[in-house]
């Protein structure tokens, strides 16, 4: 065991991965000799070499449509994006092609490929260093979207995303990259693709969240329990494919829910869990699901703190639900 | 970087030119089959679709020789990432013109269960990628597999297809930028056909030529007459061995005509100037590699009847065969979305079975 920082689980696991499997290869931007911008690949080039670390020419598609070629031809292939906010150039490869080779060969082809992008707001990064793009992500038939909230399961869930035979977009949480840690067991190990986890137990109101507004939601249900209301928080972890049963457990446990993420609120994740919730537990429910998310603006930068949801505004959304009668 | 443009059918004197490209007459005959092949299937497919009953076909009449000759030019076990008007590679590869025409008919024997429009093709046991409608997307994928073929060192080349308009797409820049990069065992195959549906390579590019756009990326482009076989092949061949030697990529610039409309869904008589078609029709490869094969006496009236008549009869057959055939089953909707089905997509299915049995299947059917 080894405490750990977000970022330091993505380099030990990519590490693990490509001393395990010498087929995998790690592409992107400044992923090379630099170790990426943000320092999540660091060491693997001087490790492993150029060929399997790949600092590509500079253009998205190149970095996700060169990816999907890889791995057609039997390469596990670890594409970072460098901001999620980037990944739009390339996003033709990623929706009308990785999404699709599964489906349109009638199952002769598949992708295993992986594109690590780190998402969202509160580093002062402006539009383009900030947005929470996963519905683009999730709405796609044939992509798995995963977003850790924790160094432990960000590596069973890299693990296992590497492992997958069909592409993930897997979303890093870049706001806690290195204000979360835990305790990461050096062996191998993995968080299976598709299971909620509940991160904390409660019995008036749950919260339903992933990534980096885990931490947010933890310390508005610490901020409820001083006045007496019992707040669970679950963990999506994977939002395609979703944990519905885990989603409708606590829904139906508690019968008041927060659904909760930062990214703008209209067709958001946060709808989606409400629909799915109001589709099949409105008989539980005693309070109507209320969503906490960022506003349908783009993302500003010196009002980022305004935009965010924070601990303040779920607390809010937890009174209401709680108190609604 | 070729001046001008590399033809060899038509010249005068010295050696057979197929045998200085070391061509059996095995070879020329199966060239002009494939060729022939292709052609007696689209004249016969584009009737099928004018009466109904096929929903749309993309025609690749005048292009036979761009294709086929390329891709004579690699080793079975070399990789193709084509786009869709390149039914000669799956046939010069043994895949079967009942094969083909299960798909056109997206029923229950195409291999692709149905999934797709038509000439939209995936045979992975000949390593002819899996065809998609957005345009370029296959060259950068090419380059990735070319990439991995590279690293692995198992001297494996990759061809990739692409029309004169794909040029434009940002994936071609990006599919030419990293195979220049990293010196890639890859060729490009631009078949310019001087159409984009409706628009001329004129309004294309400003560029001289495509070829001249490899210079830029930092290796070489040819320009070849795209309806002359043994040119095409003749390049390919150079371009194949250059790259499997480790010498890099090339892109050729295969000069050609599309002689049909971009597909079914088309008129060009809307937008081509009065007389092109038919000066282009003078030039038709089967036409000329033709008159090469009566000259060098591979070819007579005898094998032509009895090539065209097999072929339209095997193409009949097996359009009654895929008529024959039912659509794929309701529940493969279902399938190859990803490895396992989740549960969600496994509840929709039950619904739509639920669905099915109270209702009945769906108007139009």
């Amino acid at each position: 065991m080894t405490e750990m920082n977000l970022i330091q689980a993505v380099v030990h696991t990519l590490d693990h991965e490509m001393e395990r499997d010498e087929n995998m290869i790690v592409l992107g931007e400044d992923v090379g000799k630099n170790g990426g911008v943000l320092r999540s690949t660091a060491g693997l080039y001087d490790k492993y070499g150029g060929d399997r670390v790949l600092d590509t020419p500079l253009n998205e598609s190149t970095i996700i449509g060169s990816a999907i070629g890889m791995a057609l031809y039997g390469m596990t292939a670890c594409a970072e994006i460098q901001f999620q906010d980037f990944l739009y150039p390339g996003f033709d490869q990623l929706v009308n092609e990785a999404a699709k080779f599964r489906y349109r060969s009638g199952g002769e082809y598949n992708v295993p490929m992986v594109v690590r992008t780190p998402y969202g707001g509160g580093i002062r990064g402006g539009h383009y260093h900030s947005q929470s793009g996963e519905t683009h992500f999730a709405h796609t038939s044939g992509l798995k979207v995963v977003v850790p909230s924790n160094p432990y399961d960000l590596k069973g869930l890299l693990l296992s995303s590497l492992r997958d035979p069909d592409p993930v977009i897997f979303m890093e949480p870049k706001r806690i990259y290195r204000a979360v840690k835990n305790d990461v067991p050096e062996e191998d190990y993995t968080v299976p693709l598709g299971k909620a986890n509940l991160v904390r137990e409660g019995e008036d109101v749950s919260i339903i969240t992933f990534g980096s507004m885990v931490p947010v939601a933890l310390s508005a249900a610490k901020a409820a329990e001083e006045d007496d209301i019992s707040v669970e928080v679950l963990d999506l972890r994977t939002l395609n494919p979703m944990d519905e049963e885990a989603v409708l457990k606590t829904a139906r446990k508690t019968g008041r829910v927060v659904s909760f993420c930062e990214a703008p609120r209209h067709v958001s994740f946060a709808s989606e869990v409400s629909a799915t919730i109001a589709e099949k537990a409105i008989d539980s429910m005693e309070a109507p699901i209320v969503r906490v998310t960022g506003y349908d603006t783009p993302f500003p930068y010196t009002l980022e703190s305004l935009y965010l949801p924070d601990a303040n505004r779920v607390y809010d959304a937890i009174e209401k639900v709680y108190n609604y009668r | 970087m070729t001046k001008g443009m590399l033809t060899v059918l038509g010249k005068k004197g010295g050696k057979k030119p197929h045998e200085e490209l070391g061509l059996s007459v095995e070879d020329l005959k199966r060239l002009y089959e494939t060729m022939v092949r292709v052609r007696v299937f689209d004249e016969k497919m584009i009737k099928l679709q004018r009466s109904g009953r096929i929903g749309f076909y993309v025609p690749a009449l005048g292009q036979e020789a761009c294709h086929i000759g390329a891709a004579f030019a690699l080793d079975d076990s070399d990789w193709i990432f084509p786009h869709y008007r390149d039914p000669g590679i799956p046939l010069l590869r043994g895949i079967t013109i009942q094969e083909m025409v299960h798909q056109l008919y997206g029923n229950a024997a195409d291999n692709t269960k149905g999934r797709q429009m038509p000439n939209h093709f995936s045979y992975k046991d000949i390593n002819f990628v899996s065809i998609s409608s957005p345009l370029a997307t296959q060259i950068i994928q090419a380059a990735g597999a070319a990439y991995a073929a590279k690293i692995k060192k198992d001297g494996k080349v990759v061809l990739t297809s692409f029309g004169d308009g794909s040029t434009s797409e940002g994936d071609f820049h990006a599919g030419m930028n990293l195979a220049g990069v990293h010196a890639l065992p890859i060729v490009f195959l631009c078949e310019n056909n001087q159409w984009a549906i409706s628009v001329p390579v004129s309004l294309q590019t400003g560029s001289e030529s495509f070829a001249i756009k490899a210079q830029a990326y930092g290796f070489d482009g040819v320009k070849v007459d795209g309806n002359d076989i043994l040119a095409v092949y003749k390049a390919a061949k150079e371009s194949v061995e250059k790259a499997r030697s480790g010498r890099g990529p090339t892109l050729i610039e295969a000069v050609t005509y599309r002689m049909g409309p971009h597909s079914t869904s088309d008129d060009p008589t809307r937008y081509t100037p009065e007389g092109e078609l038919e000066a282009w029709k003078k030039k038709d490869p089967i036409e000329r590699f033709k008159e090469y094969l009566r000259q060098v006496k591979v070819w007579d009236e005898e094998w032509e009847n009895e090539l065209r008549t097999t072929i339209a009869k095997e193409v009949d057959d097996a359009v009654k065969k895929a008529e024959a055939t039912d659509p794929p089953a309701p529940d493969t909707l279902f399938e190859d979305v990803f490895a396992e089905l989740p549960a969600q997509l496994l509840a929709q299915k039950d619904e739509m079975k639920r669905l099915i049995d109270e209702y009945g299947m769906p108007e139009g059917h």
